[in-house]
């Protein structure tokens, strides 16, 4: 009966090195308001100066996305009191942004689908106000006041919450790609808004639309708009209308609830800010980022396919991260290693630990050419798959080299046969009465024999060979 | 400092320009020290008439007036070393009290000193004071200061204009040899008319507008007071130039302005717009038109041209102004600077508090004008109609640039009003800025001149320029200042 209609807004933090109207580090955990200069403050008299860094971000989240780059776009003001945006008004871009157009391409259940996007533009962070510091106060922080960030209004395109998920997941990808942002959701660089409306099956008439503000997780937004379809489906189902508003999503009870309606919106009474210029684009700024863009995730995709022979369920996988997809690589580099192997790996073993412990490719304590060795010692049969996991594991936990792992605990195996036929020979040659005693039925001897094996390999003899070999030999 | 010998006495040194305190100083004929009393003297002896100072200070002035001795008798001579000044309490001071004529700043310290502030510091000047301005800068009489109307010094009865009242009648009463303004539709050029001193309003990009409280952004410029034509250009050429910090500021070169005033004159074109004397005064009229003769006899050729658009000035102003303002006062919240009210239940109310105990009555009289002209439904038919009147404006003024050197008007209606007179009357109040607020709207710098007076009140002549053409203005108002005495007219509270 209906068809939800979903559209993203999404709200990413540049990783400039300053704010984007101040010279304030934009650095994430300083201690309360000490990254916050008399600018991210609004004293009186200042005035904010725009951070070209931000703009050539900008500009290359719209390259890489086939937007239109404005020329002279301009800053805005957007007015509304609250008490951690200093000035009372936010400085964003309202009639002219400085991206325009664009589009994404996801895949949902092996189907293609490109979403369009209606626009990018710049605006500044707000601060963060803080309710559960003071009994009966709120405090406010103001060291994210300023921090750059860059808007991403899609249009109202995706048809569920997988596509919707999906398109914020190659968004996020994309922007890490590019370098322009950090991505991080639990510290807030990465949020975003859903616009979810639903409609008559096959109608081209939108319903009303609810706003469901400042999702942090890939999870939440999934959640939250399967509830929020729900919810209106209910309300559409017994013939009542859903109102326009603002709404918020509570994790904690998987619900949404109304943060505002339409009727008590604020009028943000935008005008163009005349502390500030229109933005002027450089041609050859366009052309130089251009020619220096990264390899982007589609490219990359089909290059992995191609180039290693990988799956697409796997290709996907590894590539979602760009510092993933790199690790990969590295760990390829200059080896013989069978990719697929590798790349299964570092899909299962990998990505377990590092979820298990919480750690993204930049903290792995297993460093690519550590792993590469790791899996030259399986590709070669110096040690087993199941020893090189257990390897793995404390390369894991203690940052060691898999070389000293292996041959402090002896892990480093000798597997030739005859090699360890000939050491074993000789030792049963060498002690002759152990040799009677074991054969009088002293079984606990063979503990004795492995161990001069042991000694004698240093500690690298096989040991299921060492024992296999001793057994039989010293029934004769 | 013992070991300098003063040659001059201080008696009459308030009579001297900048140009020749500049010298002085640099001649070891006088101190900056003794000359900095001497100024602070002056203002706490006369200035309990006029109210043009927020605060003295005292002792911040004695330490800099020591520190440029102690440079000067080491060698090091800044160019405007030991000269006095007063700021207007709109730029803000480090160290010093910036108040902005308002309760909301009553005990505000800035954590910076305004781009001005650090270049005329910079440059060796002495900040005696902050002077007394309009709250906010809105105001055309200097009535709606939180600290007091500030009366003008021909006249105490009578206001010294607005919103730099202060800077001009401390200027104009010898409290000080020059002080900073601000203009944003006429708060320079209209109260140095009203008080018989020279006060430049600049191009806008020109000064650097960082650490000044901004009124209504696109519009405000920063400008000085003095009592000659030279001495506005030996401040101006210290006060403008390119700031990184104010992206609005220009990086076109700055001429040495005090050279270039006084390049031999050559003939100029000047442009009378008619629309300027359609139904002016008789008597200001009459003044004005005595000294058009002069200025004839002089080498200057008149024509006149016609500004239609500027009548709609002061309507377009009244909306940009406003909504600007709206907007760039919405800061003063209570929340991390300025007034913050007692007892209040929420976030709301402590907006509501503050703002309603900390703003005056014209204040929120524009806020709300303002917040109206930018809501929904109205944008179009206020803000855009304006910005568009704006457009068309400059488009008249580019014309007329093309036929005419420099246009020559007016600066005032009128001169000085009681005070008290038009505090009931926005209307006839906001109409005092009749022919400076087209120059704000059009970016165009501006000056104002004695050029006689009506009823013992004096008149002032506006010069307008093109964009960047200061050098002109500046010399044909010294021109005009060789052949023409009125700018040494003192007023009687002035004394000898």
């Amino acid at each position: 009966m209906w068809e939800s209609v979903i559209g993203l807004e999404i709200h990413v933090q540049l990783n400039t090195k300053s704010k984007i109207f101040s010279p304030a580090s934009t650095d994430f955990g300083a201690p309360q308001n000490t990254q916050a200069c008399a600018i991210d403050l609004g004293m009186p008299g200042v005035l904010p100066v725009l951070n070209e860094e931000a703009v050539i971000m900008a500009v290359k989240f719209g390259i890489a996305v086939g937007s239109d780059i404005l020329d002279n776009s301009i800053f805005a003001r957007k007015n509304y009191f609250y008490p951690d945006l200093p000035k009372g008004y936010q400085i964003s871009q309202y009639e002219i942004p400085i991206v325009s157009g664009g589009c994404m391409e996801i895949i949902t259940n092996g189907k293609s689908k490109t979403i369009n996007l209606t626009r990018a533009h710049l605006e500044e962070d707000a601060g963060k106000s803080i309710h559960d510091l003071y009994p009966n106060e709120s405090a406010i922080d103001l060291n994210r006041a300023g921090t750059p960030l860059i808007e991403i209004v899609s249009e109202p395109e995706m048809a569920n919450a997988e596509e919707a998920v999906q398109y914020l997941k190659n968004i996020h990808s994309l922007v890490r790609y590019l370098g322009i942002s950090d991505g991080n959701m639990q510290e807030g660089s990465f949020r975003c808004d859903a616009n979810i409306s639903l409609k008559k099956k096959g109608s081209d008439i939108l319903g009303t639309r609810a706003e469901i503000k400042n999702i942090n997780s890939f999870k939440y937004v999934e959640s939250a708009i399967n509830h929020e379809i729900e919810r209106q489906t209910l309300i559409l189902d017994r013939g009542d209308k859903v109102t326009q508003e603002t709404r918020l999503y509570d994790p904690s009870k998987n619900e949404t609830r109304s943060m505002r309606s339409k009727v008590e919106a604020n009028d943000y009474r935008y005008f163009p800010d005349p502390d500030l210029l229109p933005i002027s684009i450089d041609q050859d700024l366009i052309k130089s980022i251009k020619d220096n863009m990264p390899e982007l995730p589609s490219a990359k995709k089909t290059r992995f396919i191609d180039q290693y022979g990988l799956n697409e369920y796997d290709t996907i996988i590894l590539v979602s991260d760009r510092d993933l997809s790199e690790y990969f690589e590295n760990v390829l580099e200059d080896s013989n290693l069978n990719p697929k192997m590798t790349a299964n790996w570092i899909i299962t073993e990998v990505l377990a630990l590092a979820k298990k412990t919480y750690l993204s490719v930049k903290d792995y304590p297993v460093t690519s050419d550590n792993l590469r060795d790791l899996l030259l010692y399986v590709m070669d049969e110096t040690i087993s798959s199941k020893q090189a996991k257990e390897v793995f594991e404390r390369m894991w936990e203690n940052k060691e080299n898999p070389r000293d792992i292996i041959e402090n605990e002896g892990m480093k195996q000798i597997s030739d046969i005859n090699e360890l036929d000939k050491i074993v020979d000789n030792i049963i040659k060498n002690n002759y009465k152990s040799v009677k005693e074991y054969q009088s039925g002293k079984d606990k001897l063979l503990g004795f024999f492995v161990g001069q094996v042991m000694k004698e390999t240093k500690g690298q003899g096989n040991p299921k060979i060492v024992n296999q070999l001793l057994k039989e030999k010293l029934k004769k | 400092m013992d070991t300098i010998k003063f040659q001059r006495s201080l008696t009459n040194m308030h009579n001297k320009t900048v140009s020749e305190l500049k010298k002085y100083i640099k001649e070891k004929e006088i101190s900056s020290l003794e000359l900095t009393k001497h100024f602070i003297d002056r203002v706490k002896n006369i200035d309990t008439q006029l109210n043009s100072f927020v605060s003295i200070t005292e002792e911040y002035a004695i330490t800099q007036a020591k520190k440029i001795d102690l440079e000067i008798s080491k060698g090091e001579v800044r160019p405007l070393a030991g000269i006095p000044l007063a700021q207007k309490d709109i730029f803000c001071t480090k160290d010093l009290k910036t108040t902005c004529g308002s309760r909301m700043l009553e005990n505000f310290i800035s954590p910076y000193d305004a781009t001005v502030v650090e270049k005329l510091n910079h440059a060796g000047m002495v900040i005696i004071g902050k002077t007394n301005m309009d709250e906010f800068a809105m105001g055309s009489s200097n009535e709606t200061s939180y600290f007091g109307e500030v009366k003008n010094p021909w006249n105490t009865e009578y206001v010294p204009g607005g919103s730099s009242g202060g800077s001009a009648a401390s200027v104009a009463a010898r409290l000080v040899p020059c002080s900073t303004g601000t203009d944003t539709g006429g708060s320079i050029r209209q109260p140095a008319s009203l008080t018989g001193v020279c006060g430049i309003k600049p191009t806008y990009g020109r000064v650097s507008r960082y650490g000044m409280i901004a009124f209504a952004s696109s519009l405000d410029q920063a400008g000085v007071f003095t009592r000659t034509a030279e001495d506005c250009a030996i401040l101006l050429t210290h006060i403008s130039g390119y700031d990184p910090k104010d992206s609005t500021s220009s990086r076109k070169e700055v001429p040495d302005y005090e050279k270039e005033c006084k390049k031999k004159f050559t003939n100029m074109v000047i442009g009378i717009p008619t629309e300027f004397l359609d139904g002016l005064d008789d008597e200001v009229k009459e003044v004005f038109e005595e000294n058009v003769k002069v200025l004839e006899k002089n080498g200057c050729t008149f024509k006149n041209i016609s500004l239609q658009s500027s009548k709609l000035g002061v309507s377009a102003y009244q909306v940009v102004a406003p909504a600007e303002c709206s907007s760039n006062l919405s800061r003063f919240d209570g929340v991390r600077f300025g007034h913050r009210a007692d007892s209040v239940k929420n976030i709301d109310d402590l907006y509501k508090k503050s703002r309603s105990e900390g703003f005056g009555q014209e204040v929120k009289r524009r806020i709300l004008i303002g917040t109206y002209a930018l809501s929904a439904g109205y944008y179009d038919a206020y803000y855009l109609k304006a910005q568009k009147i704006r457009k068309v404006i400059s488009n008249e003024f580019e014309q007329a640039f093309k036929e005419v050197d420099l246009i020559l008007g007016p600066t005032a209606p009128d001169c000085a009003f009681k005070l008290g007179e038009k505090t009931n009357d926005p209307i006839a109040m906001y109409l005092s800025d009749v022919f400076t607020v087209s120059t704000n709207l059009a970016g165009l710098p501006a000056m104002s001149l004695p050029m006689g007076f009506k009823n013992n009140l004096p008149l002032g002549l506006q010069i307008i320029g093109n964009h960047f053409d200061e050098s002109k203005i500046l010399s044909l108002a010294h021109h005009y200042q060789q052949i023409t005495d009125w700018h040494l007219k003192k007023p009687e509270i002035s004394g000898d």
